[in-house]
């Protein structure tokens, strides 16, 4: 029975998964994005500590506001760092009938695809086996210029998107756009050649960067790289829609 | 009888007695089709509103008023028709000779009538002030003739407050659909019907009065056959087709306006009951889908133009010149079939084909249970316009069968069965200061209730508090009802509605609204008093003037059972208290939690709150949580609201939310769908209002500094119970409103 090491909650998501969700953001994450709106749920000291059935007997109060596409989503932080918490919570709610689906940058997934080879690996298959849908952040397609931005290499998240189309998992890649840093050409037509060879992606949101939580960043005494980076334009933004569509329009 | 006019229409019990309920019953189609069928804005639509907007344009150019009558006391049949353009305009009739001239309404109160005209620069009449101060009494008179002093003085510290002695109670709806389907002469036959076995014998006082009550409402259909007639139409018999069933109706709301300035004139359900003459009429190939657009366009055109000449303690309550013109759609039958129609696409589009606009008050009765199109359609016009409010359709067609109409923002009333005392608010924050200063107004240093004893301690125990606060709720509930008593009585000897009055059956039921202010940061304070440590801050006299909370508490709008039980304690105590009293008329009590925008008076009224709440600042409005209290999302917020038993609240428990689009989904069609999840699953738990609006606060702050964009000019936005453009209220109001949660993506 692990507690999750829980950062906050959010009763009402509506843009993290399939319809209307609770949202569970737990603490803690591997990766330290330059362009990270949550830098607050990185540390590990969580804000609280509580079991799955309590997160679930919470999630379940909003039950009435999910009709068929809603449910629970994890977030964070990095839902795959704790592992057999999430894959307990999601287990619960298949039981209690709810859908479930978890943000994920993928920083804890095996590399080598060998679960044995990293802690907790067996709680993440758990952890997959109870997901409905997998919303996988794929922050860049080129190794070296991922870690420039994140602080490690891509290809956990890479091997994550193929054993997710290995096992037909329901995926939605997300992608966000910041400006220099992942809006290039030839490496969005890469990305989106790596997404469309999967077969198993359902859709690609491109989440336009935003400054909304560089106030974040300033509360906890931590330089931002990103100073100066504005918000894409909007037609930054469609061209890269199009460039990761799933049905590319040549 | 049996009449041309109803030809077509399946028969029954509605042709030998006035029953419009099965008239619509036996009659309508439901529609689960969805908005394809709709028709753009004609050219005649375009180029009215077009005129409209102009005009609305140097109103508000002029300070508010375009114009105004100072010398014609406002009657059914006052004014020589008059039209935005006779030439385009398929329903007319106005409340004066031009459009947005404001009428000269006296008989609740002269002063206020005159003050009302030296507002905005006009001169009124002497010959009417020496008639109506000499020779003929007003509303406002009587009731300050028979006022006690400790109703005077609970009125001016505002812990009873926004009461209707000044301006006309409203919120009675006329069943004008009446006049449609049956014409006046059958009306005013029934009525005298009814006068025949109005009081056999004796004559007691009860008995007397609604004599004398019957004959002017016969009366007033008789005026209203001559107001119809100058503009060239015999309503004497039924409306023969869809424009005349328009117009019919229209020009019984016409009368009620001409007569009553009441804080809500609402105009009822007609959505379904006009849509069976409009498919009669398309059936017969006698209109198009384009003809029936504007007819209901023209109709929508003139409840964006009533108007009514305010005075500036008015305008404070009640933010941004609404009527609330509420118009009622869609909800479900008692038989269970859905009751919308086309008609009810219709009216919503008109946020479309016209945009959108604060009048008329767009409500649109909800159920899980209605046709899916039909709420993705709602949602989908909601998003863009902000312009609709939500009622929960469940939890009213219980109460009030399922020909019920809203009657002011939030309130239901069966219609044409029913009337409304409507009844202000009650201040139950300051309430509870009273409770800890022993009835000493904590502003004036009034000693305005009873002298009971003060709560001495320095950090403030919770049984006490309660044991207070229950005396002093037992005042307030007491004076509340007997001051309201007061107010009805002069309203129905010196304003009485009778154009609206001849539209309700003869023996009608009625209720006696009473309302609650300051809902949230009672429960809030109570919660702080009860969690944490409340320190009082005492002046040099003793009074408590402020509190220290130390430690956390929870909070209402938290889904947090240790706050929202308090909550709902709070609102059966008080609905239990102001039912122990004798109401006029033996009206059935009830109570809302609404405050429209009354909250930001009220709360510069009222001193600093053991919540944290500082003296003077806006209260929350309606049943809303407190701001910045909502620490835990939408739905939490919502699931506190939604707690709160519409059974001890009759007359409503509005609830006003603001979400950020980016917050809603990341597509339009995304947003459509979760704000249908929300709405079913809020309404799902038994709660009774929604407000939706559908904006960021950069777009509010943009419009309060650039109010001349255009994109402007009609910025909707939803407020307690009502729309209002976002231009048209004070900075002040326009503060808080920019004030108040917006729900954001984290």
């Amino acid at each position: 029975m692990a507690a999750g090491r829980i950062h906050s909650f959010e009763t009402f998501g509506a843009a993290d998964g399939p319809g209307v969700r609770f949202i569970v953001f737990l603490s803690g994450c591997g990766f330290r994005c330059l362009y990270c709106h949550n830098p607050d749920t990185w540390a590990k000291p969580p804000a609280f500590e509580m079991s799955a059935e309590d997160v679930l007997a919470k999630a379940l109060r909003y039950r009435s506001y999910w009709r068929d596409a809603g449910g629970i989503t994890a977030s964070g932080g990095e839902p795959m760092l704790q592992s057999e918490f999430v894959a307990e919570l999601f287990e619960l709610a298949h039981k209690a009938g709810a859908t479930t689906c978890f943000d994920t940058s993928a920083c804890a997934f095996p590399a080598d695809g060998d679960f044995a080879s990293v802690p907790r690996g067996d709680a993440i298959r758990r952890m997959l086996d109870a997901t409905d849908t997998v919303l996988l952040d794929i922050k860049h397609i080129d190794d070296a210029r991922h870690r420039a931005l994140t602080g490690c290499g891509n290809a956990a998240p890479i091997a994550c998107a193929r054993y997710l189309a290995e096992i037909g998992k329901r995926v939605w890649i997300r992608h966000v756009l910041v400006p220099g840093w992942t809006d290039g050409e030839d490496d969005l037509r890469r990305l989106g050649d790596f997404i469309r060879s999967l077969g198993n992606v359902e859709r690609v949101d491109v989440l336009p960067y935003h400054v909304l939580g560089v106030h974040k960043w300033r509360d906890l005494g931590l330089p931002y790289a990103l100073e100066g980076v504005d918000p894409p334009t909007d037609e930054s933004v469609a061209r890269a829609r199009k460039l990761l569509s799933l049905r590319p329009t040549h | 009888m049996t009449t041309d006019a109803w030809k077509g229409f399946a028969p029954g019990h509605w042709m030998k007695e006035i029953n419009v309920r099965e008239f619509i019953r036996l009659n309508y189609t439901p529609y689960d089709g969805g908005p394809e069928f709709l028709a753009d804005a004609t050219d005649a639509t375009d180029k009215l509103w077009a005129k409209l907007q102009d005009l609305q344009k140097q109103e508000r150019a002029k300070g508010g008023v375009l114009d105004m009558d100072t010398d014609i006391v406002s009657s059914i049949t006052s004014h020589a028709p008059g039209y935005l353009d006779k030439d385009l305009e398929k329903v007319v009739g106005l409340q004066t000779d031009k459009p947005l001239k404001r009428a000269f309404m006296p008989y609740g109160g002269i002063r206020m009538a005159e003050e009302a005209c030296t507002t905005y620069g006009y001169t009124p009449s002497p010959l009417l002030h020496e008639i109506f101060t000499k020779y003929h009494k007003t509303h406002n008179q009587g009731v300050f003739d028979v006022y006690t002093p400790e109703m005077r003085a609970a009125r001016k510290s505002h812990i009873i407050t926004g009461l209707p002695d000044t301006y006309g109670r409203g919120r009675i709806v006329g069943d004008y659909r009446r006049i449609a389907l049956y014409g006046v002469d059958a009306l005013i036959e029934a009525k005298q019907a009814d006068m025949v076995y109005a009081g056999h014998g004796s004559m007691p006082e009860d008995v007397c009065r609604l004599r004398e009550e019957v004959a002017e409402q016969i009366r007033a259909l008789g005026q209203m056959k001559v107001m119809a007639q100058s503009y060239g139409f015999d309503i004497s018999r039924p409306a023969a087709n869809a424009r005349e069933a328009v117009q019919w109706l229209y020009f019984g709301y016409l009368a009620a306006i001409k007569t009553q300035n009441g804080a809500a004139m609402s105009i009822g359900r007609i959505s379904t009951f006009l849509d069976i003459y409009i498919e009669r009429d398309l059936r017969n190939g006698a209109i198009t889908e384009t003809d029936a657009q504007e007819l209901i366009d023209h109709l929508v055109l003139k409840l964006r133009m009533v108007k009514f000449a305010r005075i500036p303690s008015y305008n404070e309550l009640f933010s941004g010149d609404p009527v609330w013109a509420t118009l009622s759609i869609a909800g479900l039958g008692s038989d269970g079939r859905s009751m919308v129609t086309k008609n009810d696409y219709r009216i919503l589009h008109t946020l479309e084909t016209m945009g959108p606009s604060p009048e008329p008050n767009m409500t649109v009765l909800y159920s899980h249970r209605l046709p899916k199109k039909f709420r993705d359609y709602a949602a989908k016009v909601s998003i863009k316009t902000s312009s609709v409010q939500y009622e929960n359709d469940c939890v009213m067609r219980r109460v009030w069968g399922d020909d019920y109409a809203i009657c002011c923002c939030v309130s239901a009333t069966q219609t044409g069965k029913e009337m409304q005392f409507f009844g202000a608010r009650a201040n139950l924050a300051k309430c509870l200061l009273y409770a800890i200063n022993g009835g000493m107004d904590e502003k004036s240093h009034v000693q305005v209730a009873p002298e009971y004893p003060r709560i001495t301690s320095s950090v403030l125990d919770y049984d006490e508090v309660m044991k207070r606060f229950d005396v002093m709720m037992d005042w307030l509930a007491g004076l509340y009802v007997h001051t309201l008593n007061l107010i009805h009585y002069m309203h129905d000897k010196y304003y009485y509605e009778a154009a609206e009055m001849a539209l309700i059956d003869t023996n009608v039921r009625r209720t006696f609204a009473t309302g609650i202010a300051g809902f949230s940061h009672a429960v809030d304070s109570l919660c702080a008093i009860k969690y944490a440590k409340v320190h009082v801050i005492r002046d040099e006299s003793g009074l408590a003037v402020d509190y220290k909370t130390e430690g956390d508490f929870p909070r209402y709008g938290n889904d947090d059972d240790r706050a929202d039980e308090i909550a709902i304690w709070l609102l059966t105590e008080f609905i239990s208290k102001i039912r122990g009293h004798h109401t006029y008329r033996n009206a059935e009590p009830s109570t809302s939690i609404l405050t429209i925008t009354s909250n930001v008076v009220y709360g510069k009224a009222t001193g600093a709150m053991p919540d944290g709440r500082p003296a003077g600042e806006p209260l929350s409005p309606g049943a809303n949580p407190s701001y910045g209290a909502e620490k835990s999302g939408l739905l939490a917020s919502l699931n506190s609201v939604a707690k709160l038993p519409y059974e001890y609240a009759l007359d409503g428990i509005s609830n006003t939310q603001t979400i950020h689009p980016s917050a809603l989904g990341n597509n339009d069609e995304e947003r459509v769908q979760n704000l249908v999840s929300v709405l079913d699953g809020y309404f799902d738990r038994g709660a009774h209002h929604l407000n939706v609006n559908v904006f960021g606060v950069e777009k509010l702050l943009d419009a309060q500094e650039h109010p001349e964009k255009p994109e402007y000019a009609n910025f909707t936005i939803r407020v307690s119970g009502y729309a209002v453009k976002f231009i048209d209220l004070t900075r002040e109001q326009q503060n808080d409103v920019i004030r108040r949660t917006c729900h954001k993506a984290m």
